[in-house]
């Protein structure tokens, strides 16, 4: 990513069985997409904690995406169902928590939806564009690091990711 | 922990845009990493010894292979990994093809893309355990639901191979839609003279246990040890004692109570009846609603004429319990019911063709009990109403089909050709009559079926017309099929004595409950979903549940048929050894953690999660925690999720994995 210009960082939660082949399949015809976006695979959307989103903005993420099956095309049945009660419920905390509700995204991407998967990723990246970076976690992080000299370090970020390594 | 670092060009598919050697000289600085390599084409042997050999010599702990996407080539790399000695687990691979070099244009963005996803899943593999594939029991019994010939052939290939068979059919009697067809495409060969040796083979079958008139209600477990519940209606009959004589049937005094659902509602039949003639069992079902002793308690004509003393009204529904170890669904199709528009109804209905109206405007499945020498007229065109025979038909082909207006876009792939067939039959019967088809294009791909279609129009001299039906009405007896050629470009009607619809074929009412009963998913139509579309067709998503027939898409015969015997091997590759080895993904509980609040088990698709006593010394219990079974765990991971205070960990996808690579971005 060029310095001159801002690039938003997306994290894209996916399902292993209908978005990450989704993604795939993408792939397989050629569709393009901006590159902002990297996926990380779950089994299951059902599977994906609301703690790693907040950890992906703690972490400097712009956006986040969280995509599973559709309803009743779930491999596990009924995980995506789950899913969907959590998003419903920890969407509407987003707020609460600081961060604009646009940041975090869901969608239904089934196997068989390369093209729609394309699209998404396009939509998502516009829109996290539109709302510029996200600043207030980086904020809070400087602030924090002042009461905890052990941590002063850590904006800078070589120094964190060595951190990341050792301490795991 | 010593990781080794694998980037494939995979030739230029991924160097095209990704800068393959930079990414590997990146790796190479990143801590943990002792040995970073880039390569043509990783997945050759060539490169698969270049991993062994780097693996040796750097005696690396752990690889990330950055190449296409795991569901293309992990097993591959996994294999070379086990036989250089490392875990299979700890291989871990980063998606540059499929997520990167092909969906990205710009080189110098998608080689930091790459560098980033190759970080994530170093970040990961070095947090990755040691997973050892998990080993459970097969039961070597085959649960096949439906019993058209999808079902005939998958039993009959399994039993053939020496496993128990448990075929399941809703009907008194097996055979389904095949045994209704006059004759078949594209060699005009009789249905039933092909169909019923196979029937009767099932029943004969040793290893077959033929359950009809039944229905499966409840199926637990999982591949190889499903438990299923089958209850069977009562026949009223003993099955054990009625010899089929067929005396009760012809002395029953309720002749034309109800419509015979097997000709299509064409014909009537008594309260007491097999579906048809060359019914497999060949013993009778008594209807209920129908028969007069369970109206007024009185008549009882059967009991006296059954001299082995067969009747028995007192019988009650059953419930069978069956432990399974692979389950095939082969619940076919019905056609779309095009007279009723029900507010509910996700279907549109074709009110503008009158059928239910006009009782000579029929669809497909009647126009074959018509031309079938079984059927009501012993095999003479003849209209229903008035039973002359019509000198002018015309066959109506996408009725409903590929028409999103009326809730159906797709094809239902067999109309072409069986109205093709049905025009033929028509004109091979009435040799003055005229034959007219309305059609949008004929689909007729598939061996000798373009043939079939061309020998209609030019030996048989049916009169094909490319365009829609807008309205048909009555008219002294005649009825006015209104359309338009779109070749000749101009208005067309016609009056015919009979209309045939070729209607979509969608699948069975019950498709969906069927599908949640057993735990697959299905489509916006109802149609069961395979595990791909294309190198799985015959799998569900669901292992150990394979899919067979039109429940899944529209099929003719031989498809259906290929696709039974697909199922079939499936099956007995997974009885080929006696235990199953299974993907280590599973959810697992600290039980020092664990608060036992057990809202993992409220969520769990599965019933995996049950409740374990932890005992003091004394043997008292002073703490309940959660267990995972193993066997029954899938390993979605939405337990880990929900449980307030971490304590279920998914093997390969724990917390501290994802962080890692939420860290590494």
């Amino acid at each position: 990513m060029s310095k001159q210009k801002w690039e938003p960082k997306i994290v894209a939660f996916v399902c292993n069985w209908c978005t990450y082949a989704g993604a795939d399949l993408a792939g397989t015809s050629r569709l393009k997409y901006p590159a902002n976006t990297k996926i990380i695979r779950v089994m299951c959307s059902g599977g994906i904690d609301p703690v790693f989103i907040l950890k992906a903005f703690e972490r400097g993420a712009d956006g986040v995406l969280v995509s599973g099956c559709h309803p009743n095309d779930c491999h596990y049945n009924a995980g995506n169902f789950h899913a969907r009660r959590r998003w419903d419920l920890f969407h509407k905390l987003l707020d609460f928590v600081g961060i604009e509700k646009d940041r975090l995204q869901f969608s239904w991407i089934s196997a068989s939806e390369g093209k729609k998967f394309a699209d998404v990723i396009t939509k998502v990246t516009k829109d996290i564009i539109a709302l510029g970076p996200f600043k207030t976690y980086q904020d809070m992080n400087a602030e924090f690091t002042t009461v905890f000299p052990e941590f002063a370090e850590a904006g800078n970020k070589e120094i964190a990711y060595e951190e990341e390594m050792t301490n795991g | 922990m010593k990781i080794g670092v694998f980037i494939c060009h995979c030739g230029e598919n991924i160097s095209r845009t990704v800068d393959c050697p930079r990414v590997a000289h990146f790796a190479e600085g990143l801590p943990g990493v002792e040995y970073s390599i880039d390569y043509k084409y990783m997945c050759s042997d060539p490169g698969q010894k270049l991993i062994k050999d780097a693996i040796r010599e750097h005696k690396l702990d752990a690889i990330v292979v950055g190449s296409c996407s795991p569901n293309m080539h992990e097993r591959t790399f996994r294999n070379a990994a086990v036989s250089a000695g490392i875990n299979p687990f700890l291989v871990e691979i980063a998606n540059l093809r499929e997520h990167c070099s092909w969906v990205h244009d710009d080189v110098e963005a998608a080689t930091e893309k790459a560098i980033e996803l190759v970080r994530m899943a170093i970040e990961k593999v070095k947090r990755d355990k040691p997973l050892t594939k998990i080993r459970v029991p097969v039961t070597k019994r085959v649960l096949v639901i439906g019993g058209g010939i999808a079902g005939i052939q998958a039993a009959l290939d399994i039993a053939n191979a020496g496993y128990e068979v448990v075929l399941v059919e809703r009907e008194p009697s097996i055979g389904g839609h095949m045994s209704q067809l006059s004759e078949t495409f594209p060699t005009l060969d009789c249905s039933q003279c092909i169909l019923t040796p196979r029937m009767v083979e099932v029943y004969q079958h040793p290893k077959i246990k033929l359950l009809t008139y039944s229905e499966v209600v409840k199926v637990e477990g999982f591949i190889g040890n499903f438990k299923a519940t089958i209850k069977k209606k009562a026949r009223h009959i003993n099955e054990d004692l009625c010899s089929g004589c067929g005396l009760c049937i012809t002395k029953c005094p309720t002749k034309k109570k109800s419509y015979n659902s097997f000709e299509e509602n064409l014909a009537f039949r008594p309260a007491v009846y097999v579906p048809f003639p060359q019914a497999v069992p060949n013993i009778p079902v008594i209807d209920e609603t129908v028969c007069m002793y369970y109206k007024n308690g009185k008549c009882g004509m059967c009991v006296k004429v059954c001299d082995r003393g067969a009747i028995d009204f007192e019988q009650k529904d059953t419930m069978l319990v069956a432990d399974i170890g692979a389950i095939i669904v082969a619940t076919g199709y019905k056609l779309y019911n095009i007279e009723k528009a029900t507010p509910e109804s996700k279907y549109k209905g074709y009110g503008e063709y009158g059928y239910g109206k006009y009782r000579d405007v029929i669809d497909g499945l009647q126009f074959e009990r018509i031309a079938s020498a079984s059927g009501p007229t012993a095999g003479e065109i003849k209209r229903p109403s008035d039973g002359k025979e019509p000198k002018k038909i015309v066959f109506i082909q996408c009725v409903g089909s590929r028409d999103p207006s009326k809730g159906i876009s797709y094809c239902s792939k067999i109309c072409c050709m069986y109205t093709a067939k049905q025009a033929m039959l028509y004109k091979h019967k009435v040799h003055d009559g005229e034959a007219y088809v309305f059609y949008m294009d004929i689909r007729a791909g598939g061996k000798m079926y373009d043939e079939f279609v061309r020998r209609a129009i030019e030996e048989d001299h049916v009169k094909y017309i490319r365009g829609r039906v807008s309205k048909i009405h009555e008219e002294n007896g005649k009825y006015i099929v209104k359309g338009e050629d779109t070749i000749a470009g101009m208005p067309v009607e016609i009056d015919a004595d009979m209309v045939v619809l070729a209607t979509a074929m969608i699948p069975q009412d019950n498709a969906p409950k069927l599908a949640q009963t057993i735990g697959i998913p299905y489509d916006k139509h109802g149609f069961y979903n395979e595990a791909h579309p294309k190198l799985r067709p015959v799998e569900s998503t669901t292992a150990g549940v394979f899919l067979a027939g039109a429940c899944q898409s529209p099929k003719d015969i031989p498809e259906s048929v290929a696709m039974a015997s697909a199922t079939a091997s499936k099956a007995i590759i997974l009885f080929a050894s006696d235990t199953l080895e299974r993907e280590p993904v599973v959810a697992k509980v600290n039980e020092d953690l664990c608060a036992g609040c057990f809202y993992c088990k409220k969520v769990c698709p599965f019933g995996a999660i049950e409740v374990r006593d932890i005992k003091d010394v004394n043997g008292i219990i002073y703490k309940e925690v959660a267990y995972i079974n193993q066997g029954v765990c899938q390993g979605c991971g939405t337990c880990t999720a929900t449980c307030l205070s971490k304590s279920i960990e998914l093997a390969g996808f724990n917390n501290e994995e994802i962080f890692a690579e939420i860290a590494a971005l």
